[in-house]
């Protein structure tokens, strides 16, 4: 233990060691905790067309509009373990020629320190909601549900589901006449 | 001819360090040998472990960053989950997040993907006139996440860590030769 170099090479195993000792810590103290929270999605309109598929398979396929609220208090689930939150607000639903049909509308990254009480009104959806074919017409059941992925320093990356879900049914009708 | 039994001893004790040193090293290589395998088989991933190298899942992950990969067939895909994925073509796997999903009865299932800090979806990035993936396209799927470019950030560390990381995966030669060096250190030092 004389030398410089061996001072350096100690003192780098050492802090070396205490890094991945706290990475164990930041993960073990936050590893089972429970990351949901109440969370309210209101639907204001709803409109329904039937055009070609523009974002990809060129099919004349049922496009959906849905204008939205949602709040929710995200606080409880930052910690010093979470770097950012994934939200994302999908619709899921079945059709005759799926079984399980998801789709994402809108999402947004929080990211720890940023402000995160959740209070939007009248959103649009940030993504086309197309359907894979003509099974959104009369469709008495879409589940809107607001999810998000937790996104830790060190540890899991868990899907969460907000409570708080909401059910809608389609019109019959398409839209020909009014714009979104 | 007490100097001699001396030098003799002396010779000895050299040459059963020596091997001990062999054996020290070789205890080491192959038990970490044997946690590699072991983790790719409990998560069904050939490569259960991986290092981040483009921006395009920023900020969630940046070039640098560990993720824990799973590959089971029998997990369901859904949307929000972070898929790794290879087009057919392609060697490189892309890690991107589910974006849409149409699973018929049988278990058919066809997705698409975005990647975070991406404006598009990847349609642009599938092979031409293809519009989906399917089940056969994933190779893993992101579980867990050692973000060292956090911690790194801080420190003003990130450049010179990461790309080493980076360089590793870019150049296998590099890599061995990093392996190498480590190999030697550990021969050479004896604490």
């Amino acid at each position: 233990m004389n030398t410089v170099l061996s001072r350096a090479n100690s003192l780098f195993a050492f802090s070396l060691s205490v890094m991945a000792a706290l990475t164990f810590g930041c993960f073990i103290t936050t590893a089972f905790k429970d990351r949901r929270v109440p969370v309210r999605v209101h639907v204001s309109k709803v409109m329904l067309k039937n055009v070609d598929d523009f974002t990809g398979p060129r099919e004349r396929s049922d496009l959906g509009f849905i204008t939205f609220d949602l709040s929710a208090d995200l606080q409880p689930i930052f910690d010093w373990n979470v770097k950012q939150l994934f939200l994302y607000l999908s619709a899921e639903y079945a059709t005759k020629s799926n079984a399980l049909n998801q789709v994402v509308l809108w999402d947004k990254i929080v990211l720890r320190g940023e402000n995160p009480k959740l209070n939007l009104r009248d959103m649009k959806s940030k993504y086309f909601f197309f359907d894979d074919g003509n099974g959104l017409r009369a469709n008495k059941n879409i589940t809107l549900t607001l999810s998000w992925n937790v996104v830790p320093n060190a540890g899991i990356l868990p899907l969460v589901v907000g409570s708080g879900q909401v059910s809608l049914p389609f019109p019959d009708m398409y839209e020909t006449t009014k714009s979104y | 001819r007490l100097p001699r039994l001396h030098k003799l001893t002396l010779k000895l004790s050299i040459t059963c360090d020596l091997y001990y040193q062999v054996l020290n090293f070789g205890m080491i290589v192959s038990s970490a040998l044997m946690i590699w395998k072991g983790l790719m088989v409990v998560t069904g991933s050939e490569s259960p472990i991986v290092v981040v190298l483009s921006g395009s899942m920023e900020p969630a992950f940046h070039r640098g960053d560990l993720l824990f990969l799973t590959n089971r067939v029998e997990d369901p895909i859904r949307v929000g989950e972070i898929v790794v994925f290879r087009i057919e073509g392609r060697e490189i796997p892309i890690v991107h997040r589910v974006l849409k999903i149409h699973e018929k009865a049988n278990g058919d299932i066809k997705f698409l993907t975005k990647g975070d800090n991406n404006a598009v979806d990847d349609r642009g990035l599938y092979k031409q006139g293809q519009h989906w993936l399917e089940k056969k396209d994933v190779v893993g799927r992101a579980r867990g996440s050692l973000l060292l470019t956090f911690c790194l950030f801080h420190l003003r560390f990130v450049p010179y860590i990461g790309i080493v990381t980076i360089l590793m995966n870019d150049y296998p030669k590099f890599k061995y030769a990093v392996l190498f060096l480590l190999g030697l250190f550990v021969l050479v030092h004896r604490e």
